[in-house]
C-alpha cells in the first residue's frame, strides 16, 4: 500500500506499479511516478529534515525545484552518494535509499536544535560579528577553540561522497531556431508554433512529464480534451515534427548571445542504470530565439513559526493532490491572499480533506473563487491573519486572528494538521535576468516582470505575468509564432479561472513580541523577518548588503521562495518602495549542477590531451621515466639495474661525452618559414641578422617580445633562399607561432612570407658525442658528414635509412652533434636503426634530465628557466647577438628603455660551491651570509645540478651586476645556514668549444 | 559563450578565438621613452564600445578587429586588419531588442 | 636505397572501432600539403593539381582522389594519395616558379579519422561547438575548429560522413574523447 493518504484515483502515478524505497532506514512503498516527497507525504511523513542554522524541524514547503527545506542524500553506493537533493525532484525507483540531512542523532530528536534556543547568538550578521569582534570574544583564540568547531558541526548541508565519482557525464553542443525553456502550457504552445512553422525547435522541462500546470488542473479542458491529454498530444506532435523534447532537463544558465545551458538527468530515476550509460548530459545550446516559459513560484506568507512541518504552499498541495494523488493532510487551514488557494481548498475538500478555515488577510476579498468556496460551505475569515501555529514536529493548530493595524486581535487556535499558505505568485524571471534583460516593476500587481529583452528572447505565460491556462497557452503560442514566423493559435479552455488574482508581500501582522518569535523568510538559510529588520537598523541600506549580511537568498535555492518577501520587509524597514530598493542579481545556476556534468569527459586520462612522440613507445619499452613538459610526455631518464635519477644521469652524461648519446627531441617546436621575404621577416622577429645566412647554414636565434625581454630561442636553418626551418622551445611552440602570425598579419602584412607549423611533421633524433658521426655515417645517404663538408651549424637535406631527412649539425651538449629530422611516421624505425648503431658503439639513450645537465655544463640557457619574462639578451650575456645595425626588430625599441639600460640589472653567472650539496633552484642570493630580515636579495639560482663531467655541483644564477662579481663570494641563505658560492663564468666545460668541432 | 563574427568565416563560437587586446595601437617605435611606455603598457578600460583584436585561432587563423560593447558584450562590427575603425553604429532605440545574440548560426 | 623496414608507423591512436551507433576509424596514410598564397598562386596551384582551389570560405573541392580544403583566405589543405607526395610537390613548385607562395609537406603532421553514421553529427557535437546541421554545415564544408581540447580540421563528406584531421600527438586524445562521447549518445 503506497500510503494511507493516497487518493483512490487520479494523479500522474501508476498505482499498479508499487515501488519500495528507504528513507532514514525505514522501508516505505510508493508508486511509479512518485517523487520522494509525494511518496513520503502519502505515508503522512512531513518531518523530513532539520534546518541549516537553528536545526528546526522542517517539512515540505513546495512540490518542485524551489523547495528549500526537504533536502536529502541519496546513496546508491559509497561513490554514488549525492547530497542536497530536493526530495520534491527525486524520482522514486525500486530500492531508492535516501536520508534526511542535518539532523543528529535523528530527525525527531536533534541535538543541534539547541541552536534554536540559543538563537540570539545566531542573529543576522553573526558570522561577521564573530570574525570582526574584539579579540576576547571573536579573536583567534575564541574562534579556533569555541566558535569554529561548533559552527562547523552545526552548519552546512549534506556531506559529499568520499570516493571518486564513477559515473559518466555527456556533453552536447546544440543549435536551434527556437529554444523553449519550460514545458508547461506556455512552453508547449510556443514549441508547437515554432515546430509547426518548420523551425528547429527544442523544449525542455525540469519534470519527468511535460505539461506543468496542465497536469494539476484535471477539471480543465483544452480544445475539447482534458488538459493533461492535450499536453501529451502536444509532446507527441513535437516529437513527430522532429523537435528535441527534453524532460528532466533544467535550463540553469542563460549566457551571452543566446547561449543557454541545460542539464538533463538521464539515469537518476532508474533502479538499474545501464552500465556506462551517462548519468547526466550538459546541453550547450545556441538558439536564434529563446522563449522563456518558466512559470511562477508561489510565495510563502511570513508569520511566526511558518516553517513547522505541515505548513506548505497551497499550490504545492494542489500539485501533490493532482499530480501524485496524495492528500497532504486530513484537516487544513488555508491562509491566502490569492484567489487560487480557494480553488485548491475546494479541490482538497472534494478529495476528502476537511477545510477547517480559509483565512484571507485581504480586508474585503471577493470574486468567483470566494463565492465558490462559500457555496461549498468552507468557512472564510476575511481580514484575518495567522499569528503562529501549535506543534513542533508537525503542526497541530493554527492561531487565527483578526488583523488590527500592525497587530492582531481575537485569536483562536484552529486545530489542523496542514496549513496551506499563499502570498501570491512571483514570476520566475531568473533566466530572463541572467540574459541581462531589464526587469520592470508592475506597481498594480507588485511584481517584477520581464521588461526589455537584451537578447533575441521573449517570455510567455506565468513568468511574463500571465494568469490562467488560456492566457499561458495563447501567450506561448504567440511567442512561439513571433519567434518562428509561424501561426499563433487561440485555445478554447474550460475550467480556467483567469479572473483569479491577489497577493501580498512581507509579514502578516501578529502583534507578538517580535524578539521572541521567528517568522521565516528564507527557509534554507534560516533568515527571519527580524534578521532583515535588524540589518536595516544596523545601517545596511543597499539590498545587496542586506542580502550578504543576513544571507537571505544565498542558499542553494537562491531564494526562489524568499527574495520578494525579503525585499518587501527591507523596503518597509527602510521606508522606501520596492523599485527604490532594487533587486539583487539573479545568478547561474538556477538549481545546483553536479560537478560531473560540468566536467563531462574531461577527467582522468582525458582531462587534458597527453601528447606522445613517435619514439615514446621505444622509451616506454626501455623503462624510461617520463616527465610532463606542457602536454608532452618526455623521456626523463633511462634507469638501468635499479639506478636512481642521479645515477642514471651520471651514466648517461659520461657515456655521451665519452662515446655518444641519442635523445628524442621531437617535441621541439618547428616552423617552416617560406616566401621571398622570409629572411626579412626573420630579421624583424629575431634580434639576429638573417639576410647573410647562407643556404645550408644554421644560426642560433633569439626572439624578444615587444617590451624587450627574451621570449624564445632556437636554431634556424636556411634550406633555400626563400625557405627556413625554424625551431622553437618545446613549450613555446604555439606561442611563438601565434606571436609571429600576429606581427606578420598586423604589422608587416606587406611581407610575402607564410608560416607553417611542422612540429609534428618532423620527429627529431639528437645524436651527440664524439662518435656521433660514426653512428650516422652508414645510415645517411647523399650527405657528406665530414667536418669540412658539413661544419658545425650547418643543415643538409638527404636520406637516412631510405627516408628523407633534414640533418642539422648542431649541439646542445657541447659535443659533436647532429639532429636528425625525419617524417614522423618513419621516426620509430629510424630511431631503431640509430639506436642499434649507438648501442654497438657503446653509446646510450639519454633523457631530458641529462640534456639539462649537459647544457648547463656548457652554460646554454633554457628560456623559461634562466629567463622569467624580465630578462634581456644582455642580461644573459648574449648582447653581442643583437643586430644593432638593423633598422627594426620586435623588441629593438625597448632595449633602450631606461629600465633596460639602467645599471644593476641581474646578469647570468655561474656559481661554484664547496662540497657535494646542490643548490636549490629558485634560492635567493645575498651579498652577506646573514642578511637582516627583509634585506634585499641580489639574485636567484636558476639552474643547479651535480655535474657528472666536473664531479662537482654547478649552478647558473641571475645576480645583480653579476659579471662584475666574477671571482667574488655570494651567499645562498638556506634553513641550515647560508651556503657560500663563488661567482664564475657560466660556461663550466670546454669554454673554447673545441669539442663541438670534433 | 560569445558568438564572435569573424570577417572571413562568419559568426563562430568563442572557443575558437583568442583575444589579442586593444586594436589600433600604433607601434610608435620613434616615440620618446614616455610615448613608447604608453604604447606598451597604458590602456584605457572604457565602459561602452571598444575596438579590440581577435584571432580566429582555431579557425581561419586570421587576426581581425571588432567593436564590442563592454556593457552588453554585443559585437557591433568586425573588420579586417588595416581597415579603419567603423563609426560606432547608432545606439539601439529604446525598447528594441538588439540583434546581438539573434543567433546567427555559424554558416561557413 | 629505401630500407623496406622503414614503413610508415601510424601514431598511437587506438582506433575507436565500429560502434553500434557511429563507426570511427583511421584513414590510410596520405599526402598532405599546406598551401599558402594569393589568388594568382592559388590559380597556379590549382592547375598543377587539376582542380580549382575553393575561394569560398570553409568549402572544399575534389577531383578524383585529390581534394583541397579552404582553411583560411590564403590557406588550403591539399589531400592526395600517399604515393603522390614527391611528384605532386614538384609539380606544384614547377607550376609556381617565380610566384610567391608557400608549399609545405605536412603529410606526417596529422592523421585522419573517418566518422560515419546517422549519429555522427551528434557524436562530434559532444566536443565541437559548431552547428553541424546540413543547412549550416553542408556536404563539402570544411573548417578548422575545436573538438574538446584539441584543434581539428572537420570536413563533411556526406550527410552522415565526416573526416577529421588532427595533429598526430592529439590522435590518442581525440580517439579517447570520441570513444567516451559515443557512450553519451544513447
Amino acid at each position: 500500500m503506497s500510503g494511507q493518504h493516497r487518493t483512490p484515483r487520479g494523479g500522474r502515478i501508476d498505482r499498479a506499479r508499487p515501488i519500495r524505497f528507504t528513507f532514514d532506514g525505514h522501508v516505505y512503498e510508493g508508486c511509479h511516478g512518485d517523487t520522494l516527497a509525494s511518496a513520503l507525504l502519502a505515508h503522512g511523513v512531513h518531518l523530513v529534515g532539520r534546518s541549516f542554522k537553528y536545526h528546526r524541524p522542517r517539512g515540505f514547503l513546495a512540490a518542485g525545484a524551489e523547495e528549500p527545506n526537504a533536502l536529502c542524500t541519496v546513496t546508491r553506493d559509497r561513490a554514488r552518494t549525492e547530497p542536497n537533493l530536493r526530495m520534491t525532484q527525486v524520482e522514486l525507483y525500486d530500492g531508492l535509499d535516501a536520508a534526511s540531512q542535518n539532523s543528529w542523532p535523528a530527525r525527531g530528536f536533534d541535538v543541534g536544535a539547541i541552536n534554536d534556543l540559543l538563537s540570539p547568538l545566531f542573529a543576522a550578521g553573526f558570522y561577521y560579528k564573530t570574525f570582526m569582534g574584539p579579540r576576547a570574544v571573536g579573536g583567534t583564540t575564541m574562534w579556533a577553540k569555541l566558535f569554529e568547531p561548533v559552527i562547523r558541526r552545526a552548519a552546512g548541508l549534506g556531506r559529499p561522497p568520499t570516493e571518486a565519482d564513477p559515473d559518466h557525464y555527456a556533453n552536447r553542443f546544440a543549435h536551434c531556431d527556437v529554444l523553449v525553456v519550460g514545458g508547461g502550457p506556455a512552453g508547449l504552445a510556443a514549441a508547437l508554433a515554432a515546430a509547426r512553422a518548420g523551425r528547429r525547435t527544442m523544449v525542455c522541462d525540469e519534470n519527468p512529464e511535460m505539461g506543468g500546470a496542465l497536469l494539476t488542473h484535471p477539471a480543465a479542458e483544452v480544445d475539447g480534451r482534458p488538459a493533461a491529454a492535450w499536453a501529451a498530444s502536444a509532446v507527441e506532435e513535437l516529437r513527430r515534427l522532429g523537435a528535441t523534447v527534453l524532460p528532466r532537463t533544467q535550463g540553469f544558465g542563460y549566457y551571452n548571445h543566446n547561449f543557454v545551458a541545460l542539464t538533463e538527468r538521464l539515469t537518476d530515476h532508474l533502479a538499474h542504470p545501464a552500465a556506462g550509460a551517462p548519468r547526466e548530459r550538459l546541453w550547450q545550446v545556441r538558439a536564434r530565439h529563446v522563449v522563456l516559459a518558466t512559470g511562477a513560484t508561489e510565495r510563502p506568507l511570513v508569520f511566526p513559526d511558518n516553517d513547522r512541518p505541515g505548513v506548505m504552499l497551497a499550490d504545492a498541495a494542489r500539485a501533490f493532490l493532482h499530480r501524485w494523488g496524495v492528500k497532504p493532510g486530513t484537516e487544513a487551514v488555508v491562509v491566502t491572499a490569492h484567489d487560487a488557494a480557494y480553488r485548491t481548498a475546494l479541490d482538497l475538500h472534494r478529495a476528502g480533506v476537511r477545510i477547517a478555515r480559509i483565512v484571507d488577510p485581504r480586508p474585503r476579498p471577493a470574486g468567483p473563487a470566494l463565492d465558490a468556496a462559500r457555496a461549498a460551505g468552507l468557512p472564510v475569515t476575511a481580514g484575518g491573519t495567522v499569528i503562529g501555529v501549535k506543534g513542533s514536529l508537525r503542526v497541530s493548530a493554527a492561531l487565527v486572528a483578526r488583523s488590527a493595524g500592525a497587530g492582531a486581535t481575537d485569536h483562536e487556535a484552529v486545530p489542523c494538521d496542514l496549513v496551506l499558505m499563499s502570498g501570491g505568485f512571483t514570476p520566475a524571471v531568473h533566466l530572463f535576468s541572467q540574459s541581462r534583460g531589464k526587469l520592470r516593476f508592475d506597481a498594480a500587481t507588485q511584481r517584477y516582470l520581464p521588461g526589455d529583452a537584451a537578447q533575441a528572447q521573449s517570455s510567455a505565460g506565468a513568468c511574463a505575468g500571465a494568469w490562467g491556462l488560456a492566457a499561458a497557452l495563447d501567450g506561448g503560442s504567440a511567442a512561439g509564432a513571433a519567434a518562428s514566423g509561424g501561426e499563433a493559435l487561440r485555445h478554447a479552455v474550460s475550467g480556467d479561472h483567469p479572473e483569479d488574482g491577489g497577493g501580498t508581500l512581507g509579514t502578516l501582522p501578529h502583534g507578538r513580541d517580535p524578539s521572541r518569535v521567528k517568522a521565516f523568510v528564507d527557509f534554507q538559510n534560516d533568515v527571519t523577518a527580524k534578521d532583515i529588520k535588524l540589518a536595516v537598523r544596523e545601517g545596511f541600506k543597499s539590498i545587496e548588503h542586506v542580502k550578504r549580511y543576513t544571507t537571505t537568498g544565498m542558499a542553494t535555492d537562491q531564494g526562489k521562495t524568499s527574495n520578494m518577501n525579503a525585499l518587501a520587509i527591507a523596503a518597509g524597514a527602510l521606508g522606501r518602495t520596492l523599485p527604490e530598493v532594487g533587486l539583487t542579481t539573479f545568478r547561474q545556476p538556477y538549481t545546483p549542477v553536479t560537478f560531473g556534468t560540468l566536467a563531462g569527459a574531461a577527467r582522468d586520462e582525458l582531462f587534458d590531451p597527453v601528447r606522445r612522440t613517435p619514439i615514446h613507445g621505444w622509451a616506454e619499452a626501455r623503462g624510461a621515466r617520463f616527465e610532463d613538459v606542457g602536454q608532452w610526455k618526455r623521456a626523463w631518464y633511462f634507469p638501468v639495474a635499479g639506478e636512481d635519477l642521479h645515477a642514471a644521469v651520471a651514466r648517461e652524461v659520461r657515456a655521451t661525452r665519452e662515446v655518444a648519446g641519442i635523445f628524442d627531441a621531437s617535441t621541439l617546436g618547428k616552423i617552416e618559414v617560406v616566401g621571398p621575404d622570409a629572411a626579412e621577416f626573420l630579421n624583424r622577429l629575431y634580434v639576429n641578422s638573417w639576410s647573410k645566412l647562407g643556404v645550408g647554414r644554421c644560426r642560433y636565434g633569439l626572439m624578444l617580445n615587444e617590451p624587450g625581454f627574451v621570449m624564445d630561442d632556437g636554431v634556424v636553418g636556411r634550406l633555400a633562399l626563400d625557405r627556413f626551418h625554424v625551431t622553437t622551445t618545446t613549450g613555446g611552440a604555439p606561442r611563438v607561432l601565434h606571436h609571429m602570425e600576429d606581427y606578420l598579419q598586423t604589422e608587416f602584412p606587406e611581407l610575402r612570407v607564410w608560416l607553417t607549423s611542422v612540429t609534428e611533421q618532423w620527429a627529431v633524433i639528437a645524436v651527440q658525442g664524439p662518435r656521433a658521426r660514426a653512428i650516422l655515417e652508414p645510415l645517411v645517404e647523399g650527405i657528406d658528414l665530414s667536418s669540412g663538408a658539413f661544419p658545425h651549424m650547418a643543415i643538409r637535406e638527404g636520406a637516412i635509412c631510405g627516408v628523407p631527412t633534414r640533418l642539422f649539425r648542431v649541439s646542445f651538449t657541447g659535443e659533436l652533434g647532429f639532429e636528425v629530422n625525419v617524417p614522423s611516421d618513419h621516426a620509430a624505425a629510424v630511431w631503431d636503426a640509430v639506436w642499434a648503431r649507438t648501442e654497438a658503439l657503446g653509446g646510450v639513450a639519454y633523457g631530458t634530465e641529462s640534456m639539462h645537465v649537459m647544457r648547463a655544463e656548457k652554460g646554454y640557457v633554457i628560456v623559461g628557466q634562466e629567463t622569467d619574462g624580465t630578462v634581456t639578451p644582455d642580461d644573459l650575456g648574449l648582447g653581442g647577438m643583437v643586430g644593432r645595425a638593423k633598422p627594426d626588430f620586435v623588441g629593438r625599441r625597448s632595449l633602450s628603455r631606461p629600465d633596460l639600460v639602467a645599471p644593476g640589472r641581474k646578469q647570468l653567472v655561474g656559481l661554484r660551491t664547496e662540497g657535494t650539496a646542490v643548490l636549490e633552484e629558485g634560492a635567493q642570493i645575498t651579498p652577506v651570509p646573514d642578511p637582516k630580515r627583509g634585506a634585499h636579495a641580489i639574485g636567484h639560482v636558476t639552474s643547479a645540478y651535480a655535474s657528472p663531467t666536473l664531479g662537482v655541483p654547478i649552478a647558473l644564477a641571475l645576480v645583480e651586476n653579476g659579471r662584475a662579481l666574477t671571482g667574488q663570494t655570494v651567499y645562498v641563505p638556506m634553513p641550515g645556514g647560508a651556503i657560500p658560492a663563488r661567482v664564475v663564468s657560466p660556461v663550466f666545460y670546454d669554454a673554447e668549444g673545441e669539442r663541438l668541432h670534433g | 559563450m560569445l558568438l564572435i563574427p569573424c570577417p572571413y568565416c562568419g559568426p563562430r563560437p568563442e572557443l575558437e578565438f583568442r583575444n589579442a587586446g586593444h586594436a589600433h595601437i600604433a607601434r610608435a617605435t620613434a616615440a620618446d621613452d614616455q610615448g613608447w611606455a604608453e604604447t606598451l603598457f597604458y590602456r584605457d578600460n572604457p565602459k561602452g564600445v571598444i575596438a579590440e583584436r581577435w584571432r580566429h585561432f582555431s579557425g581561419c587563423g586570421r587576426f581581425f578587429n571588432a567593436l564590442r560593447d563592454t556593457v552588453s558584450d554585443g559585437f557591433l562590427a568586425s573588420y579586417r586588419v588595416g581597415e579603419p575603425r567603423p563609426a560606432a553604429p547608432p545606439p539601439i532605440p529604446e525598447g528594441e531588442a538588439p540583434r546581438i545574440g539573434a543567433g546567427e548560426e555559424p554558416r561557413p | 636505397m629505401a630500407d623496406p623496414s622503414i614503413a610508415r608507423t601510424a601514431p598511437r591512436a587506438d582506433p575507436p572501432g565500429a560502434g553500434a551507433l557511429v563507426s570511427l576509424g583511421l584513414v590510410p596514410p596520405a599526402t598532405r600539403f599546406s598551401f599558402r598564397g594569393d589568388a594568382a598562386a592559388a590559380d597556379g596551384c590549382g592547375r598543377a593539381l587539376g582542380l580549382a582551389l575553393p575561394r569560398v570560405a570553409c568549402r572544399s573541392a575534389e577531383a578524383g582522389d585529390r581534394a583541397v580544403l579552404w582553411l583560411g583566405p590564403d590557406e588550403w589543405l591539399v589531400l592526395a594519395p600517399e604515393a603522390e607526395t614527391v611528384p605532386l610537390f614538384a609539380a606544384v613548385e614547377a607550376a609556381l616558379a617565380g610566384v610567391p607562395h608557400a608549399l609545405v609537406d605536412v603529410s606526417h603532421r596529422q592523421v585522419g579519422f573517418a566518422v560515419l553514421g546517422r549519429l555522427a553529427p551528434a557524436l562530434l557535437n559532444a566536443g565541437c561547438p559548431l552547428d553541424l546541421d546540413l543547412s549550416a554545415f553542408p556536404i563539402g564544408a570544411c573548417t578548422r575548429t575545436v573538438l574538446a581540447k584539441c584543434d581539428v580540421v572537420l570536413w563533411r563528406r556526406g550527410p552522415d560522413a565526416f573526416r577529421l584531421e588532427v595533429n598526430r600527438s592529439f590522435a590518442d586524445y581525440l580517439a579517447g574523447t570520441l570513444r567516451v562521447a559515443e557512450r553519451g549518445l544513447g
